[in-house]
C-alpha cells in the first residue's frame, strides 16, 4: 500500500489484525448487499467471542448466519433476527445475547458513531422495552430516548465500484446500511465488484469518500436472494 | 360478513389521496397497492432504502441488489431514488411519510400498539415498526378485530410487550374502522352485513357507538 491506494491482495490481509471479543458493524439488509466474502474469512479464522452489528444474522448457511455454528458470535444488535434455526437455538438457549434495537435507531447509532456524536434522542422506543434503563426527556411536549452511539473495532461493507482511493459506490437497495457502517469502524474493510482507477468516478457521484475506508479488496459475489417474488412475462403494464 | 384480507387493503386504499408517500407494512398492508384508486398517484416507501417501489420483476428483470423490507425481489418504478438507512429513517422519523399502514397484534383506547413480540414464542425483532409509529402522524393498523377464539384485540390495555405508546388513531380490522381519542374507541364504520352488537361483542376496550354508524361502501 502506497499513499491512499487502498487495495489489499488477499481475503486474510483485509481482515488482519481481527480478534476475539471484538466488536464488528456489518453492512447489509436481509441478504442484500452483505459483505459475504469478509463474513466467510471471519469463519476461516475462526475468531470467536464477536459483538456484531447488522440489521439481521443472515440465515442457516449464507451471511453472519454461517459464524453461529461454531459460536463465533458472542452478541448480536440487531433489529430483525430469527430467519435460520440455529439462531433461535442459540438465542433461546441464552448461548446468545440479543440486542433488539429499532432499524431506524441502529442506523443512526451507527451514523452518529461515524460522525462523532456520543448519544442522540429519538422518539423510537419510548415506553416499548427499548426504553428501559434509558435515560428519558422532553422537547416541546413530546417524549424522547437517549440512544448511545456504535463504534466498531472493524467494519465490514459490501460496496458495487470503487476507485483505488476507497471512495465508493453502492447500488441500488444493496446500498442500505454500508455506507453507515462504512463510517463508524476503527478499521473498515470495504469488498467490491469492480475496482478503477483514481479519477474514474464522478466526485459528485461518491457515496463514501475514501477517508472512512482503510482497506479495499476486490470479489465475486453470490448476491444470494431471500424472497424470490416474480410477475409473469406477459403482463406488461407499468403499475 | 367480516371483510376479507382484500377488502381490509381495499378500504385502506380509500384513505389515499393524490401525492401521498406512503409506506406499507409486511401482510395485508402490502395489499393496499394493489387497490390506489384511479386517477391517484402515490409513491411506495420501502425503508431499506427505496422510494418509489414498482411492482415484482419479470423473471428476466429480477435483480439480487433490488429488494423491498420484506426481503423480497421488486422494481422501481419511474421516479424513483434510492438512499441509505439513515437517510430512510429520517424521512420516516421526521415525519415525512404521508401515510404508514401496518399490522398489529393488539391497539388499546389509549393508543398503544403491541405488533412484535410474544414473549416465549415470537421474538424476531421489531424492524423498523418502532420507527414507523414513532414518526407519523397518519397511520392506520390494519387486524383482524378478535382471534379465531374471540378474544378481542382491541383492549383497555395492551397486554403484549408495546411497538409504541399512545401513537395510534386509526384502526381497521375485518369488522370495523375505528377511531381512537380521549382514551377510547369511537366506531367510525362497521364491514357490511357486520351488526353493531357483534362488534361491541368483540370489542373489549370501552367503544362509543354513534346513533348512525354506516356501512363500508367499496
Amino acid at each position: 500500500m502506497a499513499g491512499f491506494d487502498k487495495v489489499v491482495s488477499s481475503y486474510e490481509e483485509a481482515m488482519a489484525g481481527l480478534e476475539d471479543n471484538m466488536t464488528v458493524i456489518a453492512g447489509g439488509f436481509g441478504l442484500c448487499g452483505i459483505p459475504e466474502n469478509l463474513i466467510a474469512e471471519i469463519k476461516r479464522k475462526g475468531t470467536k467471542g464477536l459483538t456484531l452489528v447488522s440489521n439481521n444474522c443472515g440465515v442457516d448457511d449464507f451471511g453472519l448466519g454461517i459464524l453461529l455454528p461454531d459460536r463465533q458470535i458472542k452478541k448480536i444488535i440487531a433489529s430483525y433476527v430469527g430467519e435460520n434455526a440455529e439462531f433461535e437455538r442459540q438465542m433461546m438457549s441464552g448461548e446468545l445475547e440479543v440486542e433488539l434495537t429499532p432499524q431506524g435507531t441502529l442506523a443512526e447509532k451507527m451514523r452518529a458513531g461515524g460522525a462523532g456524536i456520543p448519544a442522540f434522542y429519538t422518539a423510537t422506543g419510548y415506553g416499548t422495552p427499548v426504553a428501559e434503563g434509558k435515560e428519558e426527556r422532553q422537547f416541546n411536549g413530546r417524549n424522547y430516548i437517549l440512544e448511545e452511539a456504535i463504534t466498531g473495532d472493524f467494519a465490514i461493507v459490501k460496496a458495487w465500484k470503487a476507485d483505488r482511493y476507497g471512495n465508493l459506490v453502492y447500488r441500488k437497495t444493496a446500498r442500505n446500511f454500508n455506507p453507515l457502517a462504512a463510517t463508524a469502524g476503527k478499521i473498515t474493510v470495504v469488498e467490491v465488484e469492480e475496482i478503477v482507477e483514481p479519477g474514474e468516478l464522478d466526485p459528485d457521484q461518491i457515496h463514501t469518500p475514501g477517508i472512512y475506508v482503510d482497506r479495499l479488496i476486490l470479489g465475486t459475489f453470490e448476491k444470494r436472494i431471500e424472497q424470490r417474488t416474480t410477475r409473469p412475462t406477459s403482463d406488461n403494464a407499468d403499475k | 360478513m367480516a371483510l376479507s384480507r382484500e377488502q381490509i387493503a381495499q378500504r385502506v386504499a380509500q384513505e389515499l389521496q393524490d401525492g401521498y408517500y406512503v409506506n406499507l407494512g409486511i401482510g395485508i398492508p402490502t395489499l393496499v397497492a394493489n387497490f390506489v384508486p384511479e386517477g391517484i398517484e402515490v409513491m411506495l416507501q420501502s425503508e431499506n432504502g427505496l422510494l418509489g417501489m414498482g411492482q415484482f420483476p419479470t423473471e428476466e428483470e429480477i435483480d439480487a441488489d433490488l429488494i423491498n423490507a420484506g426481503k423480497q425481489t421488486v422494481t422501481m418504478a419511474t421516479g424513483a431514488s434510492i438512499f441509505d438507512s439513515a437517510e430512510s429513517f429520517a424521512m420516516i422519523r421526521g415525519g415525512h411519510v404521508d401515510l404508514t399502514v401496518l399490522g398489529a397484534f393488539e391497539v388499546d383506547v389509549n393508543g398503544n400498539i403491541a405488533s412484535y413480540m410474544i414473549p416465549g414464542k415470537l421474538i424476531k425483532g421489531m424492524g423498523g415498526a418502532m420507527d414507523l409509529v414513532a414518526g407519523a402522524d397518519n397511520i392506520i393498523v390494519t387486524m383482524t378485530h378478535a382471534s379465531k377464539h374471540g378474544v378481542s384485540k382491541l383492549l383497555t390495555r395492551c397486554t403484549l410487550p408495546l411497538t409504541g405508546k399512545g401513537c395510534i388513531k386509526k384502526v381497521l380490522t375485518d369488522l370495523a374502522f375505528i377511531e381512537i381519542k380521549d382514551g377510547k374507541f369511537h366506531l367510525l364504520e362497521r364491514a357490511p352485513g357486520v351488526s353493531i352488537d357483534e362488534i361491541v361483542k368483540l370489542t373489549e376496550g370501552e367503544l362509543v357507538v354513534p346513533e348512525h354508524v354506516p356501512e363500508m361502501t367499496f
